[in-house]
């Protein structure tokens, strides 16, 4: 394949390692928050990408319709964005919860509060 | 008529219960209803236990559809032993936390928590029964958001953090899992575990197949707290709420477990196991958490943070089990798995129970608290001399077989490795033991008494299985010698 059959997938690949290190290293638990949301993101286009096929148009039966995606990858990702979601909602009503608790949603400055008791 | 339709019951039955326990009010009424559910829960499995046990593996289609195009739900002996752990753990988890939840958990919040209980249950359950890859997936994140909000309900404000973290590196693990079926999915073009297991023979020299095998393993190994990421696992034993604690340490990393051995030995199958060097690497991992994690869990405080390390400790013995790859090996690692949930299960029910007599739970409340609590501490002891290795204990068939497991690789010095750690679980149990028969409660404490009768009750099921399946191992040891049998020389 040449380069923009795999453009997609160096996306992906890009974004993936966006995100992750993202998650790894900021200390601004609402951004890791952010980071983790574009890793998942990027697994969403890996999926999306999986499925398309050169030149073919939406699974729908129709006079002219012979070539078409694959439509599993992309109901399969349907899901998953779903559970993204949830876990997008449930990680920012923590990290409300944590504000309210320590006043802060910043790791380095939760520590130190840690600390100092 | 109904026997047919048991695997699909086995989901539905706590999934069902759930959303009614959310909108039912007080205490009393959702703690009957989960506790019910939790009970034909049991009876279910049990009813698939013996079907399984006559007839062999059943092969349910969803809604009718025929695998591989449906989604199939498998259970044979190893879904059956997993399931075992899990509903009895359960079971015996609301019967006896009645009380600690009453402590632990605010009126308003009660009907919640026995739902998120109930959901995280249909998730591990979901898991194990599932023989789609995909649907996995989506029950590994019902069972994953459920755990997060437990955790995140315990007493201490910093349970907030520990749910915080366990949910950044759980969705983590479980992004890295389906890249790796989507990497499968690539190259085969099917989800279903048996039919990829066909399919998978035909390409397993393609580096696209050797991505999918790592981001798996990585992604699993996350969720059953491998030794290099398993920092999740301590602070949510330690800050969830006393009850979720003995729940989560018996069974959702044994779940995980249950997971990688069917990922490796069914989908990839040993040659590649071999072949790319996993086998050495989990070898080496486990032994690592044997080691490491005992020597922390000695130095530890808090007994439920103590016995959160020594988990880990156990997760290592069951991985290098595991990692031999040999039919011993995984029949050991199989029965520690479903050993492991039963000592764990009643030391941290035990535990719940000196929280809601004592207060809290480090090491100086377990003071003269064999006097006041004498049912709850000698069911603690027994469990914590099963955890060592006692001859009548689960731990000594479990000592047992991972012994004769290593002696067939020849592996004399991981058989002394394995009773070194030994030795250390004896330097981390044996203290608590002594300050509880040995010492005098500091006067100055408010007097305590024995636990509630149905706590009790609760202990001494799990203590009781324990010794149980000490004196009589054959039904575990059988399930796992031939749930080896299975993954080592089923689809290939």
């Amino acid at each position: 394949m040449d380069f923009p059959g795999l453009f997609n997938y160096w996306v992906v690949m890009v974004l993936m390692m966006i995100g992750l290190y993202i998650v790894i290293s900021d200390r601004n638990l609402v951004k890791k928050i952010v980071g983790l949301n574009i890793f998942q993101v990027s697994v969403f286009v890996f999926y999306i990408t999986m499925g398309k096929v050169d030149g073919g148009t939406a699974p729908i039966i129709g006079e002219g319709i012979e070539v078409y995606s694959n439509p599993l990858p992309h109901v399969l990702i349907l899901t998953a964005i779903v559970v993204g979601i949830a876990t997008t909602a449930l990680a920012l009503a923590l990290l409300v919860r944590i504000q309210d608790e320590f006043g802060s949603v910043d790791e380095d400055a939760i520590q130190k509060l840690e600390s100092r008791q | 008529m109904i026997s047919a339709q048991l695997p699909i019951l086995q989901v539905l039955l706590p999934l069902l219960a759930a959303p009614l326990c959310a909108i039912l009010r007080g205490r009393a009424l959702p703690h009957a209803l989960s506790v019910g559910t939790v009970l034909l829960s049991l009876l279910v499995t049990v009813g698939l236990l013996i079907r399984v046990e006559s007839t062999g593996t059943i092969s349910y289609a969803i809604g009718g559809w025929p695998p591989p195009i449906g989604i199939e739900y498998r259970v044979d002996q190893l879904s059956v032993i997993v399931l075992l752990i899990i509903q009895g753990v359960a079971a015996a988890v609301l019967v006896g936390g009645g009380a600690s939840i009453v402590r632990e958990i605010e009126a308003t919040r009660a009907p919640l928590f026995y739902a998120l209980f109930l959901l995280n249950l249909t998730g591990l359950t979901g898991m194990v029964l599932t023989g789609d890859l995909f649907n996995l997936f989506v029950f590994l994140e019902i069972s994953s958001l459920s755990t997060y909000v437990l955790v995140a309900l315990g007493t201490d404000r910093r349970a907030l953090l520990a749910a915080y973290q366990y949910l950044v590196i759980g969705t983590v693990g479980a992004t890295f899992y389906v890249i790796g079926v989507g990497l499968l999915y690539m190259m085969t073009g099917t989800l279903n575990m048996a039919d990829l297991a066909d399919r998978v023979a035909g390409v397993e020299e393609s580096t696209t197949i050797r991505t999918a095998f790592a981001f798996m393993i990585i992604g699993i190994g996350v969720k059953l707290g491998m030794m290099p990421v398993h920092f999740w696992l301590p602070n949510a034993y330690a800050r969830a709420p006393s009850v979720v604690s003995a729940f989560l340490a018996a069974t959702s990393t044994k779940v995980a477990v249950y997971i990688m051995l069917r990922v490796v030995f069914e989908i990839f199958g040993v040659p590649m196991f071999l072949a790319t060097h996993l086998s050495e690497i989990i070898i080496g991992l486990g032994i690592l958490a044997m080691v490491v994690a005992s020597v922390t869990a000695i130095f530890q405080d808090d007994v439920k943070r103590l016995l959160a390390y020594s988990s880990l400790a156990q997760i290592g013995y069951i991985l290098f089990a595991f990692g031999l790859a040999t039919e011993p090996g995984v029949t050991a690692s199989v029965l520690h798995l479903f050993n492991h949930g039963l000592m764990k299960g009643a030391l941290f029910l035990a535990l719940a129970a000196v929280a809601l007599r004592a207060g809290r739970t480090r090491r100086t409340d377990l003071d003269g608290l064999g006097q006041a609590m004498p049912l709850t501490m000698l069911g603690f002891t027994l469990a914590g001399l099963s955890l060592i290795g006692v001859p009548g204990t689960v731990g000594f068939i479990s000592k047992w077989y991972l012994l004769e497991a290593a002696f067939d690789r020849d592996g004399f010095i991981i058989a002394a490795i394995i009773l070194g750690s030994s030795l250390l679980a004896i330097l981390y149990v044996w203290p608590l033991v002594e300050r509880a028969y040995f010492r005098k409660r500091d006067p100055a404490l408010p007097p305590v008494e024995e636990a509630p009768l149905p706590m009790l009750i609760g202990i001494w099921l799990l203590v009781g299985a324990n010794l149980l399946f000490g004196v009589w191992p054959d039904l575990a040891t059988g399930l796992a010698e031939r749930s080896a049998l299975l993954l080592l020389g089923g689809a290939r």
